[in-house]
């Protein structure tokens, strides 16, 4: 009844992507890509029995039982600024809305604050700008050499509700403009109807589209019912070559949430124990105040340990989070609270 | 260390809370002066003090003043000074008092949470978010009940003068269970905190002085077992309710009986805590971290022995090791501990030979690589496997944050394992399968399950044990009810057994009958096959009864632990008093004659006795469906179902007087909920229960649901007082029986119930079938939290 059982031996198992050599330094090497396994429905079948009172109970206690205080707290909230994907994803946006993001990931804190805090030469921003399609070009340029990624929503996001042909045209459209990260949105009826190996089979072939760009699949929680649904899903992603599965495109009613958040961590752990992959995590939607990026960070802390506070495995996808963490670092310096006025927008 | 290097370690770092309020609140008191009595602080008459000490230091903390016997006495003679008035003041001047307390605690909530925490040891989250809330939770919703005491319990009143002893693990919310239930009866206390953690209970006393609690009302006296056994022995006493260890709850079993002091005992335990294969693993880890590692594994409910199915223990206990390794102990003012040091010095050194112990004796003790403070008393989390069911870490409370892990392979052996334990207050069952768990649940021999979880608690839903976790509920209606009594019964008459004169003459049958015991649906010899000439209201040979002896119980237990009456639908048992009642009624000649010619009554009494007997299991076939449970709506999304449960094996000693009725006034609502019986019917006027088996024969009852031995009651019942197996006893006879039979039962702490040496007015409201319907059940409450 436990992944262990269903899945390949890590390592040696069967894969259904073909992987490019690992180029990590020594220290932290990254998160390696996840080949995928062949589907499992028998492991997708028992890992259903997910309790909802309980993960609510242990999220509701987590923020409790851990507090990060002054100058950890500086550090913490300097964190979720390195692992934000820095999103702008209105109808309205432009080329000269995505340059005047782009310029804020470049120079994310003011340069007093930098100073304040002792951050030297190091480097501290967001780990990609994420936008539309027609962005990608633009952005891809503005941020060209800064080592920032850029992330292009995809697949008819939010909705995921266009033609196959279509949505993996889009993929390869965005990679070929520039983005080396892709985040899709999944048909949410597919997991509504119970069609699992659809599923798997269509973010297989995102995965395949992607080509050399990192895939993240958005699970579009809110709309997907219940934690069991939510962890199925995720794992069938995960199955299907997902490096990272995300909880919401933020057009659902319902954003990310800790329960959800849990129950997807809990799926990454248990295809981490079966087969030694690290799947990276996004939460996004609604993720836009210092507190919630530190609760997320300790939930992260938590249930998937140190090594998933990395970029490389987890993205908060934000947009209004970074003025808040840059009032909030303000305020640890100088001891004063600070306006939102007084920080350059994005 | 830099925040850049912070940002690279990503280390919680110390969160302290502040303590400065608490020790400027500790500062500010003269401790030599804080025995709370009729509303004054004072020293105890001998000037005694004894030394508190913090336990994440191990440093001196406080000087409290200790109270004697004679500061004991002076505590009682105000609270039965004060019991008139506050007894007749109305349920609204009651519950404005609860609530004000309730409110000022809730003010001065964090003050509360910080003593309690540098008192005991507690991690500061679990005293602020848990202990706390509850306390509070306690007294608002007590202040209702003492509103609604009147109609919710007519005929009912405060039991009187309470002595109330409460253990070092939950301080104050042991308190607030204590004290909110007694006050919205109507009762006055004399409270004594464990004298390893008096602060919080001093905080208390200061507050109820401001909330316009009476004098007298409440006094706390400090102080150990001395003071203890003084509140214990103290005759202005009317009922102790203690929550502390099995073993001083039989010492106090012992000390009251006979005094006709009401008992509550909330003891120690070994909860099973059972993960089925279809469970939400994750969680049931995060169960186990709530259930075992909650307060350092010091509570009598923690999920101390895990049961888990074989297809998925490994799965599970790697992720609990792994779930250890994350667990941070520390002092208990830091807002990141999760674990903190054990109460005293002497607690760590029991917990860490109990550890030994288990593992000399084969068992793998694993324990996580986490920092240890280099002071307090501190112990790591500790899992154990490999441990036979024989293992003392699988058989003794540990009361420390020992977890002792084994495997089943169906859900008949989950509930073997789980109920071979002599305690029974809680279990956990994790399961994902509504239908198994609640399968599972009333088959645990636990007064508190909880499904999917752990550790929950509210005042609306009752807490308490089975067998040797002890007896009385505390919380909900079951909780209120230890509390009150029946207004203003009449003082009977002592119990008089009647004289049994030497039998003369020839037996006047037509043909000879030998009257036998009855044992699991069959007639039987006695053990010893030795018979008594029983003698009639003149004098005149009636017959020859068997005299039952030790043996004979043993047979009967047995016989009725094996009946299937339990397992009947309470429909079943409603059909079946009623057909009873029915075959009693055909022979309602026979047996007015036999009473009458053996007890001398006359005709008109004789028959009137039968009828009522007829009345009486006609109200038991009533009650049988009627007596039900109820459903609890906590303060968070779950349903609480209160189940109403039979004790199990219930001993019965039935008065010479009415031997007929007083018979069957037991023996009825112990079967309409569900017990099996051994019945000790008069040994006056044993040759009515003989005749009565013929009855229970023809009445479809299963074999074992009643057993009768007749044989000299003041004996037998002394022997089902002893016997290990009685879940429960009723007994009406002399003083010194009775007072025999509570000595003896504390043994393994069954449930007594005797008419303390008095006759029993069988048509009084607390003797009717209603009252011992009351006595004859174990509420169970079933926590089923929900959510999709």
């Amino acid at each position: 009844m436990t992944g262990k059982q269903h899945s390949p031996a890590a390592g040696g198992g069967a894969s259904v992507h073909p992987l490019p050599k690992a180029s990590g330094t020594a220290a932290e090497p990254p998160a390696a890509r996840n080949p995928g396994l062949p589907f499992d429905a028998g492991w997708l079948e028992a890992a259903r029995h997910v309790n909802r009172s309980a993960l609510e109970r242990r999220v509701d206690t987590l923020g409790k039982r851990r507090s990060v205080k002054n100058e950890h707290q500086a550090a913490w909230l300097l964190r979720a600024l390195a692992v934000m994907d820095l999103t702008t994803l209105s109808s309205d946006d432009t080329p000269g809305r995505v340059r005047r993001l782009c310029a804020k990931a470049r120079n994310p804190l003011r340069a007093d604050i930098v100073e304040g805090l002792g951050l030297g030469d190091a480097v501290i921003r967001p780990a990609a700008v994420c936008v539309y399609h027609p962005f990608v070009a633009t952005a891809a340029a503005e941020l060209a050499g800064t080592g920032i990624h850029v992330a292009a929503v995809s697949t008819a996001f939010p909705h995921g509700l266009a033609p196959l042909a279509t949505r993996l045209a889009e993929i390869r459209a965005s990679v070929a403009d520039g983005a080396d990260e892709i985040d899709v949105v999944i048909p949410r009826g597919l997991v509504l109807e119970g069609r699992w190996q659809a599923l798997y089979d269509e973010i297989a072939a995102f995965r395949e589209a992607c080509g050399a760009a990192h895939l993240k699949v958005i699970l579009g929680t809110g709309d997907l019912a219940t934690l069991s649904n939510v962890t199925r899903a995720a794992l069938a992603a995960m199955m299907a070559g997902a490096d990272f599965v995300k909880t919401s495109t933020g057009k659902e009613s319902v954003n990310a949430t800790l329960p959800v958040g849990l129950a997807m961590l809990r799926a990454i752990r248990a295809y981490h124990e079966a087969t030694g992959q690290r799947i990276g995590f996004k939460p996004a939607g609604g993720i836009s105040t210092a507190r919630a990026a530190l609760d997320w960070l300790i939930l992260m802390r938590e249930e998937l340990g140190r090594r998933w506070l990395e970029p490389d495995l987890l993205r908060f996808g934000a947009s209004s989070l970074l003025t808040d963490i840059e009032r909030q670092l303000e305020h640890h310096l100088t001891g004063r609270y600070s306006a939102a006025h007084r920080h350059a927008m994005a | 260390m830099t925040i850049l290097e912070r940002y690279a370690a990503m280390d919680y770092g110390p969160a302290p809370e502040s303590r400065a309020e608490a020790d400027a609140w500790l500062a500010g008191r003269d401790l030599a002066r804080t025995l709370f009595v009729d509303g004054a602080w004072r020293a105890g008459r001998a000037g005694r003090r004894f030394a508190v000490e913090e336990p994440a230091s191990g440093r001196p903390l406080a000087e409290i003043a200790e109270a004697d016997a004679d500061d004991v006495a002076d505590a009682v003679a105000a609270a039965r000074k004060a019991l008139p008035r506050w007894r007749a003041a109305s349920g609204y001047r009651r519950a404005r008092i609860l609530y004000a307390i309730g409110r000022a605690m809730q003010r001065h909530a964090r003050l509360f949470a910080v003593l309690e925490s540098i008192d005991n040891g507690k991690p500061i989250r679990e005293s602020r978010d848990i202990d706390v809330p509850l306390a509070v939770r306690h007294f608002i919703h007590h202040a209702g009940w003492a509103q609604e005491m009147a109609r919710a319990f007519p005929g009912h009143g405060p039991v009187g003068v309470v002595g109330q002893i409460i253990p070092w693990n939950f301080p104050l919310l042991m308190l607030a269970w204590k004290i909110a239930p007694a006050l919205a009866a109507g009762c006055t206390v004399v409270l004594k905190p464990a004298e390893y953690t008096p602060l919080t209970a001093i905080l208390f006393a200061e507050i109820c002085a401001r909330a316009g609690v009476p004098k007298g009302v409440v006094n706390i006296v400090q102080g150990g077992a001395e003071t203890g056994s003084a509140m214990v022995a103290h005759p202005g006493v009317d009922k102790i309710a203690f929550t502390g260890s099995s073993e001083v709850g039989r010492m106090i079993r012992r000390a009251t009986a006979g005094s006709g002091k009401a008992l509550s005992l909330e003891l120690g335990g070994k909860s099973p805590f059972v993960v089925f294969d279809d469970a939400d693993l994750d969680s049931a880890v995060e169960g186990l971290v709530d259930g075992i590692w909650f307060n350092q594994g010091q509570v009598c409910c923690a999920g101390s022995r895990l049961l888990v199915q074989e297809n998925v223990a490994e799965t599970l206990l790697a992720r609990v090791r792994a779930r250890m390794g994350r667990l941070r102990l520390g002092d208990p003012l830091d807002k990141n501990t999760d674990i903190g040091p054990l109460v005293a010095a002497v607690q760590l050194a029991r917990v860490r030979d109990l550890v030994a112990e288990g593992a000399r004796q084969g068992a793998e003790c694993w324990q996580p690589a986490v920092d240890l403070p280099a002071a307090g008393h501190y112990h790591l989390p500790t899992l154990v496997t490999g441990v036979a069911p024989a293992n003392v870490l699988m058989q003794e409370e540990v009361f420390g944050p020992v977890l002792a892990a084994t495997t089943f392979r169906t859900t008949e052996e989950a509930v073997a394992l789980a109920n071979n334990t002599r305690y029974g207050l809680a279990a956990s069952v994790w399961s994902e399968t509504v239908g198994r768990a609640l399968h599972v649940a009333p088959q645990l021999k636990a007064g508190v399950v909880w499904i999917n979880g752990t550790n929950l608690f509210d005042a609306a839903c009752g807490f308490g044990g089975y067998r040797e976790s002890g007896f009385g509920r505390e919380g909900g209606r079951e909780g209120l009810r230890e509390y009150l009594a029946p207004a203003g019964p009449a003082r009977r008459r002592a119990y008089a057994p009647i004289a049994m004169p030497e039998a003369t003459g020839e037996p006047d049958a037509a043909i000879d009958r030998t009257p036998k015991l009855f044992v699991g649906g069959r007639q039987v010899r006695p053990d010893a096959t030795y018979v008594r000439a029983v003698a009639d209201a003149r004098g005149r040979l009636a017959g020859e009864a068997g005299i039952g002896n030790r043996k004979d119980i043993r047979n009967a237990v047995a016989a009725a632990r094996k009946s299937a009456w339990p397992s009947a639908t309470a429909y079943n048992r409603s059909q079946v008093l009623y057909y009873f009642a029915e075959n009693l009624a055909v022979r309602a000649d026979e047996f007015a004659a036999r009473i009458a010619r053996l007890t001398g009554a006359g005709a008109r009494a004789a028959r009137a006795e039968v009828d009522a007997a007829v009345e009486r299991l006609f109200a038991c076939g009533s009650l049988a469906d009627k007596v039900e449970g109820r459903v609890h709506q906590p303060p968070m999304r779950a349903v609480t179902l209160a189940l109403n449960e039979p004790v199990g094996v219930v001993g019965l000693v039935a008065p010479d007087a009415a031997p007929l009725l007083g018979l069957v006034a037991m023996l009825g609502p112990a079967l309409a909920m569900g017990n099996a019986v051994v019945a000790v019917p008069s040994w006056r006027y044993p040759l009515v229960a003989t005749d009565l088996y013929q009855v229970i024969e023809t009445s479809d009852l299963p074999a074992g649901a009643v057993n009768i031995v007749t044989g000299p009651a003041d004996a037998l019942a002394r022997v089902l007082a002893r016997h290990d197996d009685v879940d429960g006893l009723w007994c009406v006879a002399d003083a010194k029986t009775c007072r025999a039979v509570e000595l003896e039962s504390a043994g393994n702490l069954k449930r007594v119930w005797t008419g303390n040496g008095r006759a029993v007015d069988w048509h009084a409201e607390d003797a009717d079938a209603a009252a011992f319907a009351a006595r004859a059940i174990e509420v169970k409450n079933v926590w089923v939290p929900y959510g999709d």
